[in-house]
């Protein structure tokens, strides 16, 4: 494969990541929301892989292999589980007025691009492109996690977007030492080349902590109001 | 102005015309395959034309010659746009002088003058028909001149001619382009709707609470009748190769070549062959939409025209 | 050593307590932990005040004056948080507001919290420092949510939800920021030491650190508690246990801001403008402001104090972003004294919420007849939260006060308006609680005094003469920060 073709593949799977977030934007189904993840965490990891062959960077196979048994299989298997633990209906309250929010993903896509933009100047690599695809993943799953008030769906909110930071980490910049995946384990952990796999051993185990709390949450949320729904929540207001 | 390529202008013209009815022929027969039942010949088309053509024309009693210019206007421009979709040849004289943006416009001409007729009559139905289609319509459009404009950002050039040229001559690279694949499927969607197939609209039905398109024709017969169906299928047949020329333009003669025009003939019915299949499959496997899911329906297709275009500034 | 003795300790001691979880001993297992890694702590800053700055663990961690000064301060807090949990949990489990899960859970939480804190701290890698910033997040979430009552469960989500989507933004931001030093100090972990990107800050990209700094503004100013990023604090200080929320308002916060702090310093050394602390400045000055509006509001007492923190952060972010060695230096002993004076706030809070089962402070009456030593704790602790001399907060207050009419008159305006609303606003509030007669709902009980009296009479000492050992340390931090 020569360069160019990589980085048109890479190019390609970036597209996809940004579809599959505005999949997930306007999806009202839980299990569709569900396996839109599960197709988004798919074309991280492949395209991860890419990158760390293209550039010759190895560690980034085994981030791509935990990311597919993590984002792939793992977490949506969980969310699968609590779902029908908890009897959730199936169907998603309306979404806010789903052409406004494509809309405003439209243009926060835009505005990735432009905030991006002098960092790709500057850039050589030929995944600089990148970063303002996972800005643009990160920003619409804040936008998801605002226009949603179901748990679970902001919960996928926020998953979709650690997958942009995901993303920004290690296909813009090559793979940088934090990748922010469950990283490498310590047998790799070398004295010179260490920290950085400390660093990502690190955010490995936060996520995977944040997970465990979003799972004892979605029981708490629903044994105290019966429901997932975090309109709910209202009660602590200024000035009641 | 050359022989040669006029020549090939009144076979796509001719092609065009006597090919719209067996296309849609073959997607009826898919469709009758597909659900199990015995289907008309492929000609069945050309036959029901045939006899509209043999039969009067009833006109309402109010009806102005809005309403019986219309069939006209509509076949006209559609037979026009025709003339500028590169179908077997890129080699085109009117492509020089009307670009995709006229093609949208033409379409634009058709669907306006059709929306006019049908509550020309003042009957309900047709009132219901026109606002339904000019609500799909003003979705649709943005939408596909953003398709339009995405690949034309891909070629570098808004002529049709010039965009299938260079796509069909162009390597691994350029077709990898994400930009392409969003404005496929969004152009996809916007053919579904523009041509009032399932899931947006069902030709087949006359059920008041659904029927868009054929609300408004509703009180048309005899030979109106006749050229607004001809166009119809003329148009589903326009999309087609739309379709055909912009993103899978493999085949097609290039300029000033007569031999290829065999072999871009053979690649025209695979792919149309092809076409029909696909269609069926997306008519059968999905159900027909509620009215008012439409639009998100066609958001969808102006979100994805627009992430083509926005990947292809980010991306490319 | 002490460096691995202060983070060792913490994790152990947090590990012991889930085995031992609601045993009678528990809490003076956390107290002792939490005494041990103070005196962890003391020796470590005995050993960089005569040594001066130095690098541990294959430059893993990087010990000087502004952050060792920040670890001690945790770890005191964190001991008389724990003297005062003691006595305070206790009670909260017989009268049935924990179960045996939750106290089990609080200990360990409360160690691996202090840990994390820590960790943050000391650290020398900027990645490092995000992880430990989320997980002292992650390890509080569910103390806060530890009553199970609607209201705490709804303060926990958004606590997890804003601040997770707060911290996500900082991680773009180290990103970024590797992005750019990556070019320059090559790849690895080498580009994500502190003291290398401070080194090298002059040839790193600027246009790239200022896009940075935003994502790292947003981001850690969302735990900061600035507003408009503050939603989720008041909440999450006011519906947990009070311990939580002294530790919370107390340490978290500043922890918060020195991460801000120490992105600052590099941020600055690249872009040689006053770029960064313009946006810190501005930040600062709209927390001062509408913190101390919406005080007047308040009708819960953990509630107005959480918005007293937003307030004393706003004013040492606001500092810290004025720059300069006066304001600087001020924002560094606000730190201080806001921790202890908050802490021991929340403390006296505790004990008088427990008095009358309630946190309404219409129903908060007579606490200086009730119990005069929570009394004039609470009237005390109002009297340096809101500045008034002789208090160290006054003196910290007034050197930021003097620094920006030197350096910024415009904003003086501003910075006096905030500060004096504040002022009425908790007095206000304050004075009926403490004075009057005993309500009859009002119970009296026996009280953890000692760690309200220390904190007050530091915050007084500090306030009337300054120890030359902590001048000289400030010294050193400002010269850091310069």
């Amino acid at each position: 494969m020569d360069i160019q073709t990589t980085a048109q593949i890479i190019n390609f799977l970036a597209a996809m990541v940004l579809l599959t977030a505005f999949g997930m934007l306007v999806q009202r189904r839980i299990y569709g929301l569900i396996h839109l993840f599960a197709w988004q965490g798919l074309f991280l990891s492949v395209s991860t892989a890419i990158v760390g062959y293209a550039a010759g960077r190895h560690h980034l196979y085994i981030s791509a292999v935990l990311t597919l048994t993590l984002k792939v299989i793992l977490l949506p298997y969980i969310l699968n589980v609590l779902i029908h633990k908890l009897k959730i209906r199936k169907e998603i309250e309306t979404v806010v007025n789903v052409p406004l929010t494509m809309l405003i993903g439209i243009a926060l896509v835009i505005f990735s691009y432009s905030l991006t933009a002098p960092v790709r100047e500057m850039s050589t690599l030929v995944t600089r492109s990148i970063l303002a695809i996972a800005l643009a993943t990160v920003m619409i799953g804040l936008l998801m996690m605002i226009t949603r008030r179901h748990a679970v769906t902001q919960i996928i909110g926020f998953l979709a977007m650690e997958n942009g930071l995901f993303f920004a980490a290690t296909s813009a910049t090559y793979g940088m030492p934090l990748v922010v995946e469950l990283g490498l384990f310590f047998a790799a952990t070398s004295a010179t080349y260490g920290m950085p796999l400390v660093v990502e051993l690190g955010v490995a185990i936060d996520i995977l902590i944040a997970a465990f709390i979003f799972g004892i949450f979605f029981f708490h949320i629903n044994t105290t109001f019966d429901s997932l729904d975090v309109e709910q929540m209202a009660r602590l207001k200024e000035g009641e | 102005m050359k022989f040669l390529p006029l020549l090939m202008e009144i076979m796509q013209l001719l092609l065009l015309l006597t090919a719209a009815p067996v296309f849609a022929g073959w997607v009826k027969m898919v469709k009758c395959w597909s659900q199990g039942r015995t289907s008309p010949s492929l000609l069945q088309p050309y036959r029901d034309i045939a006899k509209l053509f043999s039969k009067d024309v009833v006109l309402a009693e109010n009806a102005s010659w809005i309403f019986r210019f219309t069939p006209y206007i509509v076949f006209g421009a559609t037979l026009l746009a025709g003339g500028i979709i590169p179908i077997l040849s890129v080699d085109l004289p009117l492509s020089a002088t009307a670009d995709v943006i006229a093609l949208v416009a033409l379409f634009a001409i058709a669907r306006f003058f059709t929306a006019l007729a049908g509550m020309d009559i003042g009957t309900a139905f047709g009132g219901m028909g026109s606002s339904r289609e000019m609500m799909i319509a003003s979705l649709a459009e943005p939408a596909m001149l953003m398709a339009v404009f995405t690949m034309s950002l891909a070629s570098k050039s808004t002529s049709l001619s010039q965009i299938a040229y260079v796509i069909a001559n162009s390597n691994i690279h350029t077709v990898l382009k994400p930009s392409l694949a969003f404005a496929f499927l969004a152009f996809v969607m916007i053919a579904i709707a523009e041509t009032g197939r399932i899931p947006v609209d069902n030709p087949a039905t006359h059920l008041e609470l659904t029927m868009i398109h054929e609300a408004m024709i509703l009180e048309y017969s005899g030979r109106h009748l006749a050229l607004i169906e001809w166009a119809g299928m003329m148009k589903l047949f326009l999309f087609m190769s739309l379709g055909a020329a912009a993103f899978f333009p493999w085949g097609i003669a290039g300029a000033g070549n007569m031999a290829a025009i065999p072999v871009a003939l053979i690649y025209l019915i695979i792919k149309f062959a092809f076409a029909g299949v696909v269609l069926v499959l997306i008519e059968t496997g999905l159900a027909k939409m509620r009215l008012f899911r439409v639009t998100e329906f066609l958001g969808a297709a102006f979100l994805l025209a627009t992430l083509g275009m926005l990947a292809h500034f980010i991306l490319e | 050593m002490p460096l691995l003795i202060l983070l060792g300790v913490p994790l152990f001691a947090a590990v012991v307590l889930a085995f031992v979880g609601d045993r009678k001993y528990a809490p003076e297992i956390n107290i002792a932990g939490s005494a041990a890694t103070f005196l962890a702590g003391l020796d470590l800053a005995l050993d960089v005040y005569n040594n001066g700055p130095m690098l541990a663990g294959n430059k893993f961690f990087f010990v000087d004056a502004f952050n060792v000064y920040l670890a001690v301060l945790t770890s005191f807090v964190s001991m008389t948080t724990a003297i005062f949990s003691r006595r305070y949990m206790r009670r909260e489990r017989e009268h049935g507001r924990v179960g045996h899960w939750g106290m089990r859970f609080y200990h360990a939480m409360f160690q691996l919290f202090i840990f994390a804190m820590l960790l943050c701290l000391l650290t020398n890698n900027v990645g490092v420092l995000w992880i430990a910033m989320e997980l002292a997040t992650l390890s509080t979430v569910l103390l806060v949510s530890l009553y199970r009552t609607p209201t705490a469960i709804e303060a926990a989500w958004k606590y997890f939800i804003l601040c997770g989507v707060g911290i996500a933004q900082a991680l773009f931001g180290t990103v970024l920021l590797y992005f750019a030093s990556e070019k320059v100090l090559g790849e690895g972990g080498e580009a994500l030491l502190w003291t290398n990107l401070i080194q090298s800050s002059g040839k790193l990209e600027p246009t790239i650190l200022s896009l940075a700094f935003v994502f790292l503004m947003v981001g850690y100013g969302t735990k900061v508690g600035l507003v408009p990023l503050h939603n989720w604090l008041p909440d999450a200080h006011s519906e947990g246990p009070t311990p939580i929320s002294a530790v919370l308002s107390g340490l978290l916060l500043n922890v918060a801001l020195y991460a801000l702090v120490r992105c600052k310093a590099i941020v600055d050394g690249s872009t040689h403008t006053h770029y960064a602390g313009n946006i810190m400045m501005g930040f600062g000055i709209i927390s001062i402001l509408v913190a101390a509006f919406s005080l007047l509001r308040q009708k819960d007492i953990k509630r107005m104090f959480s918005y007293s923190s937003i307030e004393h952060m706003g004013i040492a972010t606001f500092a810290f972003g004025l720059g300069g060695p006066i304001a600087t230096y001020g924002a560094l002993l606000h730190m201080l004294v806001h921790s202890l004076a908050k802490s021991s706030i929340f403390f006296t809070v505790g004990h008088a919420s427990q008095m009358h089962r309630t946190q309404e402070m219409d129903k908060i009456k007579g606490l200086i007849r009730g119990n005069p030593l929570v009394g004039w704790g609470m009237m005390f602790g109002a009297m340096a939260i809101v500045g008034m001399p002789p208090f160290g907060i006054f003196t910290s207050e007034f050197l930021i006060l003097t620094a920006t009419i030197k350096d910024a008159p415009l904003m003086t305006p501003f910075l006096l308006l905030g500060l004096a609303v504040a002022f009425a606003a908790v007095f206000r509030k304050v004075q009926p609680m403490v004075a009057g007669e005993i309500p009859p709902y009002q119970k009296s009980m026996k009280v953890a005094n000692a760690p309200v009296l220390l904190h007050m009479a530091i915050v007084l000492a500090v306030g009337l003469y300054m120890p030359v050992f902590l001048n000289q340390w400030f010294h050193k931090a400002v010269q850091i920060l310069k």
